[in-house]
């Protein structure tokens, strides 16, 4: 998620942030701060995140060789977390929860209608830059399952006949990008 | 030292060793997928698995250390059945076309499959994706008989610290691949090969050239010529069940006869030539340098390993100054086939196909690189592995161990011994050295046996100080200078070294590097499975056939000489320059 000071920047962005001067040096410092220490590739990954708002192919290159790291590696990592994200994210993250207590109660099959519905595949972003899709592995909310998360709201029980009243508001931007942030962690029931 | 049983048999071992080691210091052999000997183990493939007297678990044996008083089990009913599961998911996801695979003789989960008794795989479900991925000339990798034991990283990441290769994605959905599951042509893949060489079932093999070669063999328009690669002959016969380290060389030219080549030559010819001009090269270097005191690159590094070239073109550009010239053997010997050989023998070279077998991968590359095409065609038409051929050999209904041995042809076929050892870790410079000081004094290397003790065996690094006394005329500024000589295998290693010389830290005036583990011996393109110990048998084989021989150095070889009396003229002359030299450019590593 990226941090207040961060959002700034990244509205402020054009679209092929990775060209940006400024961001790199941005980045650089970041990274330079960490010195020769081990274990630096994550926290630099992150980094390039809340700064980019996503991993540009360039950035991500320019990480693996200024941390002497195999491109391979950097890209592993990055594939392992998802957390890590190399496209674009939309204004709202839906992410759906597929641990086992949701995966059993049909967190598949709400995957399945979320995907249908905005027409992406799971690490896209529609076209209007408003959705991103990705997978979740349980955010704690077991006893609520099938749950799923649309940026910091739980929405419990979810049903996939009833995503279109979910959405909604958020298609509608009735709702603020940053909401709940903090204290509010589930929203209503649908 | 701990003293613990093994299915109730007493043993003591030292401190640290795992329980994988100390069965087999036993004669209990324990499977393994993803172990690789001398490396951190990864417990990755879980066939490993023993029970332990009181243990709640089974624990992997390759990354368990023992503890004294422990009682292990490697044979137990829990044990078998949860070994049989392992082995049964793992070919649960495995495409398993194994009558259309490369690894249908040696695949090390086939096997082990069979020595389970497991006739039936009771887990069904979706598999994951296949990729195939055919972009690179050396190699072929095939998620779908991938079992991600990660062996390939560590050979290319530990041995090699290329890191081509990774895992990406996660669970189900992991594949062990360069970056976001791309294609090894569009990452710094060196094409080594050492991925393929420990791979345990055929998700990474070498790109087949054998059908080509087939079709050049039945068209009679077609001369066609193989150079057989120093390495080889002590590695074939492992293709036909000779213990490794059985020298093949007779049995070889004579099946390569049967198979219909026109004629059968040697590598170890070229090989000889390559001294000729890469000690030329050293010695006129350090004549700029220490007498003309011109600005020379320092040390020079050895130039005949293709996928070492590759490695300094993507991680160490600044060093290319200092590589050698000199192109490969194998490319300096289709040169020479399709211009002197092509007007000795009356052929067009347009109707001239050059095979080569080689112990490498990377020499598919190689012989594709846009430089290696001086005789005015591709030099090298085709590039078979030791592999491959002993592959075509039994395909062609010869029975190998019965024929009699052979000779080369000549003239491409007489070599020195110096040239057999080109397929060893030292051996390239060891051969430079007994010429180059022959030259410089005008006496042999006063050495038993003329080998450098010091870069001989298996040591990563190795160095060696050479000092020259009463050098002949034309060589007396180096009276009294001390050569400094290192030898690397292993591009982990070559790594190391580069890092020294760029520090400061080290100064040589030639360095040989050999891409893979043990040299050419243990290259990509050889029998599987090559440890040390099988390195150590073949590298024993090489240096026989070293011995053996009358001619045991290059500038003594009476074709080579002719060469360059009918020829090529002199040793870093106009032709040479032409024919057998080249550049190398930098390339981008992301």
């Amino acid at each position: 998620m990226p941090t207040r000071e961060n959002q700034e920047l990244t509205q402020t962005m054009s679209e092929h942030p990775e060209d940006d001067p400024a961001l790199l040096e941005a980045l650089d410092t970041v990274i330079d701060g960490y010195g020769s220490e081990k274990g630096v590739l994550i926290p630099a990954l992150q980094s390039a995140q809340n700064l980019y708002g996503f991993l540009p192919e360039k950035v991500l290159k320019h990480i693996s060789k200024k941390l002497n790291i195999p491109y391979s590696e950097v890209a592993g990592v990055v594939t392992f977390y998802s957390y890590f994200s190399t496209v674009p994210r939309g204004k709202y993250l839906v992410r759906v929860c597929l641990g086992t207590a949701c995966y059993v109660r049909g967190g598949k099959e709400v995957l399945a209608a979320i995907k249908d519905y905005l027409g992406i595949d799971v690490g896209e972003t529609t076209q209007d830059r408003k959705f991103s899709l990705e997978i979740g592995r349980c955010f704690g909310a077991c006893s609520l399952a099938p749950v799923i998360m649309v940026n910091d709201t739980v929405h419990q029980r979810v049903k996939p006949e009833r995503l279109k009243e979910l959405l909604a508001p958020y298609e509608n931007d009735e709702v603020e990008a940053n909401e709940g942030s903090g204290e509010e962690t589930t929203g209503g029931s649908v | 030292m701990p003293e613990i049983t093994i299915n109730n048999q007493k043993v003591t071992v030292e401190e640290g060793q795992t329980i994988l080691t100390a069965a087999r210091s036993i004669g209990i052999n324990i499977p393994t997928l993803c172990f690789l000997e001398g490396y951190e183990p990864l417990g990755a493939c879980r066939v490993c698995l023993v029970e332990l007297a009181g243990g709640k678990t089974l624990v992997p044996s390759c990354s368990t250390p023992v503890t004294d008083g422990m009682e292990v089990y490697t044979n137990s009913k829990r044990v078998r059945q949860a070994r049989k599961t392992v082995v049964e998911l793992l070919l649960s996801e495995h495409e398993g076309d194994c009558q259309l695979c490369d690894r249908a003789e040696d695949c090390e989960l086939k096997e082990l499959a069979y020595e389970l008794g497991i006739r039936d795989v009771h887990y069904e479900g979706e598999k994951p994706e296949q990729l195939i991925d055919e972009s690179t000339p050396a190699l072929v990798r095939d998620s779908g008989k991938c079992i991600k034991c990660r062996r390939c990283i560590t050979a290319c990441n530990t041995i090699q610290g290329v890191g081509a290769l990774f895992p990406q994605y996660r669970g189900y959905r992991t594949t062990i691949s360069p970056a976001f599951a791309s294609d090894l042509e569009s990452v710094a893949c060196v094409q080594c090969g050492q991925c393929a060489a420990v791979c345990p079932v055929g998700a990474i093999s070498e790109y087949a050239h054998t059908d080509s070669v087939w079709e050049a063999l039945d068209d009679p328009s077609k001369f066609v010529v193989v150079q057989t690669a120093p390495a080889i002959r002590a590695a074939l016969g492992e293709c036909f069940d000779y213990p490794a380290g059985t020298l093949v060389t007779g049995k070889m030219t004579a099946a390569l006869r049967h198979m219909g080549f026109d004629r059968v030559f040697d590598t170890n010819f070229t090989a000889d030539l390559t001294i000729m001009e890469e000690g030329n090269e050293l010695l006129s270097r350090l004549k700029k340098a220490l007498k003309d005191k011109e600005e020379v690159a320092l040390p020079q590094f050895s130039s005949c390993s293709p996928g070492w070239i590759n490695f300094v073109e993507y991680y160490y550009p600044q060093f290319i100054p200092n590589v050698s010239t000199c192109k490969s053997p194998q490319q300096m010997f289709g040169a020479v086939a399709k211009t002197y050989l092509a007007e000795l023998e009356g052929v067009d070279p347009k109707d001239m196909v050059v095979v080569s077998i080689m112990p490498c991968t990377a020499k598919k590359f190689e012989c594709r690189r846009d430089e290696m095409n001086d005789s005015g065609y591709q030099d090298v038409d085709y590039v078979l592995t030791t592999r491959e051929l002993g592959q075509m050999i039994k395909g062609a209904g010869i029975d190998f161990r019965s024929l009699e041995d052979e000779e080369m042809d000549k003239p491409l076929g007489t070599s020195s011994g110096a040239a057999d050892i080109f397929a060893n870790t030292g051996g390239v410079m060891e051969a430079a050295v007994r010429t180059a000081y022959e030259l410089v004094t005008g006496r042999e290397l006063p050495m038993e046996k003329l080998h450098i003790g010091p870069i001989v065996g298996l040591e990563g690094v190795k160095e060696a100080k050479l000092k020259i006394e009463k050098p002949l005329p034309d060589w007396d500024f180096l009276d009294g200078a001390e050569l400094n000589v290192a030898v690397a295998h292993g591009l982990g290693n070559a790594a190391k070294v580069l890092e020294a010389i760029a520090s400061g830290k080290a100064d040589y005036h030639f360095v040989e590097v050999m891409t893979c583990p043990g040299g050419c011996i243990g290259g990509g393109g050889q029998p599987r499975y090559t440890d040390n110990a099988v390195r150590q048998a073949r590298i024993n084989a090489i240096y026989q056939e070293d011995e053996g021989k009358k001619l045991r150095k290059s500038h003594e070889n009476p074709e080579i000489i002719e060469l360059y009396k009918k020829f090529l003229e002199r040793p870093l002359g106009e032709k040479s320059h032409h024919l057998l030299h080249t550049l190398y450019k930098e390339k981008e590593t992301v």
